[in-house]
């Protein structure tokens, strides 16, 4: 498919698009490509922000690739705002007046924070995070303050609690639920991390809704009322109350829209040679069973690009197949990697066997199917696992007595970590009443730090 | 921070201002007996000669002292050399030695009490402020603030602690005889160590140690919670107090040649140099052992070990420099390049090193043998460009005065002709890798920022390639700091330890080799 000349642009210079552009350079060498972004000229990681106000990194360390690498690859770069798509012409109008023609378009404008018409939302020092501006916001607006109230507790909202507390901010945080993240974890996952953010001297505040922002003379922002009907005093508000599909300048035109841009398989929209990936994009039919119209992860984002780039530049164009689910975070000091499907609350067709440390900051949760005794999917917090071995076991259909039979070669914490799997198989022993065991490694091979 | 740790912070700067004034203490009178008490008898007499109008003269300071010493030698010497009278020439340097005797005053009468005043006033400060470092925090990641702290990000604290650190060498190195006065303070612990009066090794020996020591705690500190830098920090810490520091001075006592013998060739340079082989060769059976294990590390240890655990079980877990660098300099660690272009740089340097090194060895093996026929004069001059621009130079002035600049392994990574070695067998025949896990990396960049060496780790992780690099030290940090898990330092089969075409997990649409 690879006609010569042929223009390809790229809105959005994310995970999605980068990925898309890396990818169909690598098997198309005459494409013209073009990737356009407004928030920064060249590809970061949407994903380190939190480490850059954090003092970790600086913002040039979050640049996956050294700048060369664009010219070196012949991947075009501008820095710019779209502010119209004319799909008839073919045309993109960006915000200093100049337009760009393409042959063929991808839409990977990624998301925007969630605002629900909270009164006093558009206060100074009331922000969500998403982008580099958001971040260079946040900087100004937390200078020399007493309080920060942080509103949602999903996973940038714990970020932000993070990023807060590593300046010494004292910060509140309004969780509707009744435990952190609970509409994703299980109860037990839940109560661990709410544990861990009160370690982190966070003042954890459970089942509590915004009810108003409160604003002072110069409009900024002084405090939040609660639906319990308390006033907390503060002088920055992060609300990360989820993002949607970033697509509020295709409204109103002739691109199909619902939560985002809608697409079939082949990511391709209701207009031709116009494709959407990443945040942005929602498929018009989930594409598995355990997967969501939209999603918006990381992983996603790049799995989608691989996939168009190869549509793009093959003659055999595929489908989305996504393979098995897999996601992580980091909750302040506890990591957490989940691997197949895992929900937070089952009924009688599953099972599920948790272990948890003694000193309630590790965990695994094994799920699994009731009838066949067949893994379905695992959580781990504080505990390393092996990517390739689950997505192994669960795509196999691994019997649990097999999985945890085999746990320490799943097993990924760095050398010379307490053998946490051990307690595991110790305590799956007893309930299940079961005599597992480890294959024996030859003192030899341990001495040489063999893993089989 | 704490009161506490503030207190301890400012003892820390006394401690060390006093050090650094100690030199300017004191007054100097050299007298004749001293110089026929520390001269070579060859020597003696016109010493005592050249010198003797100095003879019963107070200096105020050592800058005077020096000012006439110097003027006096060299005058003698440049009369010599103008007639060609080679022979008479006096080659050897006695400024240090006879400033440390005609060094008179309150130093020399009570060193101990300087000592305390100074090194230990300043180890106990820094004890006062590292052990209660993150005491009511949990395990976990402690890089907060590294990006805003002038220490730490080549502010104006950073450059000026390397600027000292670069002045301290170039004195150590080539003026130590303004600096007598540090190393009489040491006299009283040389002699209950070894018997013998310090000299200014044993003055930069007893820092460096106390350095991997104190900062050594600080890595506990740290890292708590994470067994692979507990373990591996002990490790150096025990290395370089036994193996570096102790043992070659009850030698001393011993009444053999000096010797660490965890030390090997050729970051040990002067291994097979003839003053060190004879040496070890009149040292009865353990001069033997030396010389035997010496070799037996160089062919045996350095491929065997390192195919086993990858260089690691050397750079991050027993060397001296390696000790240094993971302990006093692991505050410095992000500073180092990571850029295509560094690597490259490093690429030449490093082996050009190397090349450098095996060439000289063998040119002083051939000439002992030779029994210093032809190749005398070519041994001299190449083992004094080495020993200057490398072992000097490089390993020290810049090894260690560029932690703030270029991160703590600018040796290591630019020059060390060991790591080299060790590097060429870790690249090509070992079981040691990092793992990538899957497709779980998220492209942060904490590893590549982490990573002391200048590996762009991320580059790898995030194709789900494994990272074989000939410069990794096994330093653990990379897979300590990252956020999702991706990374384990492993030793494993051979077979997919390299794979140049990765393929990430999770996509079953198309398998895209990154
Ligand atoms: C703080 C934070 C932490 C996160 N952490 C994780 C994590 O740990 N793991 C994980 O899986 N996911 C994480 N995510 C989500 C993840 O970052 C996103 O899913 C991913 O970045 C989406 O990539 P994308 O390429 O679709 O879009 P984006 O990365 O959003 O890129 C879209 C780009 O397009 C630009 N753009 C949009 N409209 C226009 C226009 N009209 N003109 C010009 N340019 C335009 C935007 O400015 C943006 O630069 C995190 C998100 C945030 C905000
Ligand atoms: S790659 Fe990792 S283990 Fe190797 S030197 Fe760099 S940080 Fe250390
Ligand atoms: S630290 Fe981990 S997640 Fe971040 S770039 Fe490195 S390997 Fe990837």
């Amino acid at each position: 498919m690879s006609k010569a000349g042929r223009k390809i642009v790229i809105i959005g210079n994310g995970i999605s698009g980068i990925t898309c552009a890396r990818n169909i350079r690598k098997s198309d060498d005459q494409a013209e490509i073009l990737v356009i972004s407004g928030e920064t000229e060249h590809f970061f990681s949407r994903t380190a922000l939190m480490y850059i106000y954090m003092g970790h990194m600086k913002y040039e360390h979050t640049k996956p690739y050294e700048d060369w690498f664009w010219e070196e690859n012949r991947i075009g770069l501008l820095k710019a705002w779209i502010e119209v798509v004319d799909f008839g012409n073919k045309k993109l109008l960006c915000h200093n007046g100049n337009s760009i023609a393409y042959d063929i378009l991808v839409m990977a404008t990624g998301s925007a924070p969630n605002k629900f018409g909270w009164a006093g939302q558009d206060l100074q020092g009331v922000q969500g995070l998403y982008s580099i501006q958001d971040l260079e916001m946040m900087e100004e607006n937390t200078q020399n303050i007493q309080r920060a109230v942080v509103v949602g507790g999903g996973l940038i909202g714990i970020e932000m609690a993070e990023m807060l507390a590593s300046r010494n901010i004292p910060v509140t945080f309004l969780v509707r639920e009744k435990n952190f993240w609970d509409n994703v974890l299980p109860l037990e996952e839940a109560e661990l991390i709410n544990r861990h953010i009160k370690e982190h001297h966070i003042d954890l505040r459970l089942e509590t809704e915004l009810n108003e922002i409160i604003g002072d003379k110069v409009n900024r922002v002084k405090g939040v009322k609660t639906n319990k009907g308390e006033t907390i005093e503060c002088q920055f508000v992060g609300l990360t109350v989820g993002v949607s599909p970033n697509i509020s300048f295709f409204r109103d035109t002739k691109l199909a829209i619902n939560r985002g841009i809608l697409i079939d398989e082949y990511f391709r929209t209701n207009i031709p040679s116009v494709y959407a990936i990443g945040d942005c994009a929602e498929f018009k039919e989930a594409p598995a069973p355990d997967r969501k119209n939209i999603e918006q992860v990381w992983y996603t984002g790049r799995m989608h690009g691989e996939t168009l780039a190869h549509n793009l530049t093959s003659g055999k164009p595929q489908p989305y197949k996504p393979g098995i689910w897999f996601n992580s975070a980091k909750f302040f000091d506890i990591e957490y990697q989940t691997y197949g499907w895992v929900p937070p609350v089952w009924d009688s067709k599953l099972g599920s066997f948790y272990w948890e440390d003694k000193r309630g900051k590790i965990c695994l949760r094994f799920i699994y199917e009731n009838s066949n005794k067949k893994i379905m999917g695992v959580n781990a917090f504080g505990f390393r696992l092996r990517h390739e071995f689950f997505d192994k076991a669960i795509s196999e259909g691994w019997l649990l007595d097999k999985v945890i039979s085999n746990l320490d070669r799943a097993n990924f914490n760095p050398e010379f970590y307490k053998p946490y799997h051990k307690a595991v198989l110790e305590q799956y022993n007893k309930e299940k009443g079961t005599n597992l065991q480890f294959a024996k490694v030859p003192f030899l091979k341990r001495l040489i730090g063999s893993r089989t | 921070m704490k009161k506490l740790q503030i207190i301890g912070l400012l003892v820390f700067v006394l401690g060390f201002l006093i050090f650094s004034y100690i030199p300017f203490l004191g007054t100097y009178q050299l007298e004749k007996e001293m110089v026929e008490q520390k001269v070579k008898p060859e020597h003696t007499d016109a010493m005592v000669r050249i010198l003797k109008p100095m003879f019963g003269i107070e200096y105020d300071s050592n800058f005077d002292f020096l000012a006439d010493f110097n003027e006096l030698f060299k005058e003698y010497n440049y009369d010599l050399k103008v007639r060609q009278d080679w022979d008479q020439v006096i080659w050897d340097d006695y400024a240090f030695i006879l400033t440390k005797s005609a060094s008179q005053g309150d130093v020399q009468e009570t060193p101990l009490l300087f000592l305390g005043g100074s090194i230990l006033v300043a180890v106990i400060g820094a004890l006062i402020y590292i052990l209660p470092l993150y005491k009511d925090e949990p395990e976990g990641i402690k890089n907060n603030g590294i990006y805003f702290s002038s220490m730490k990000s080549r502010g104006v604290l950073g450059i000026m602690t390397g600027a000292y650190l670069i002045l301290f060498y170039v004195i150590l190195y080539w003026f130590p005889e303004y600096m007598t006065n540090l190393v009489l303070m040491l006299d009283p612990v040389s002699k209950a160590i070894s018997g013998n009066e310090a000299s200014q090794w044993f003055l930069y020996g007893f820092i460096y140690t106390l350095a991997i020591l104190v900062m050594g705690i600080r890595m506990f500190r740290k890292y708590k919670g994470n067994t692979y830098q507990t373990l591996r920090t002990g490790s150096v810490m025990f290395f370089q107090l036994a193996f570096a520091f102790l043992l070659p001075e009850i030698l001393i006592l011993l009444n053999m040649p000096w010797h660490d013998f965890k030390n090997i060739w050729p970051l040990d340079y002067s291994f097979f140099y003839d003053y060190r082989i004879d040496g070890m060769l009149s040292s009865g059976a353990l001069g033997m052992f030396m010389l035997v294990w010496g070799i037996i590390l160089i062919v045996l240890g350095v491929p065997v070990l390192t195919y086993i655990y990858g260089k690691r079980w050397y750079c991050s877990w027993v060397c001296g420099c390696g000790g240094l660098a993971e302990t006093l300099g692991d505050p410095y660690r992000q500073l180092s390049d990571k850029s295509l272009k560094a690597w490259k740089i490093e690429r030449y340097m490093i082996h050009g090193v190397l090349v450098f090194a095996v060439l000289m060895t063998l040119v002083t093996i051939v000439n002992y043998f030779m029994e210093f026929g032809l190749l005398g004069q070519a041994t001299d001059q190449l083992h004094s460009i080495y020993g200057f621009a490398i072992g000097s130079a490089f390993a020290g002035v810049i090894g260690t005065g560029f932690y703030p600049f270029m991160g703590n392994r600018v040796w290591c990574r630019f020059g060390c002709p060991l790591a080299a070695y060790l590097g060429l067998v870790q690249r090509f025949k070992s079981r040691f890798r990092i793992t990538t896990n899957g497709g779980q990396c998220i492209s942060c960049g904490n590893c590549s920022t982490y990573c002391e060496m200048g590996i762009d780790v991320r580059w790898y992780a995030q194709r789900g390639q494994n990272i074989v690099r000939s410069s990794c030290v096994g330093c653990g940090i990379c897979s300590a700091v990252c956020p999702r898990g991706v990374l384990k330092l492993e030793n494993g089969e051979e077979e997919g330890r390299i794979n140049e075409m990765p393929i990430l997990i999770g996509n079953k649409s198309v398998s895209v080799k990154s």
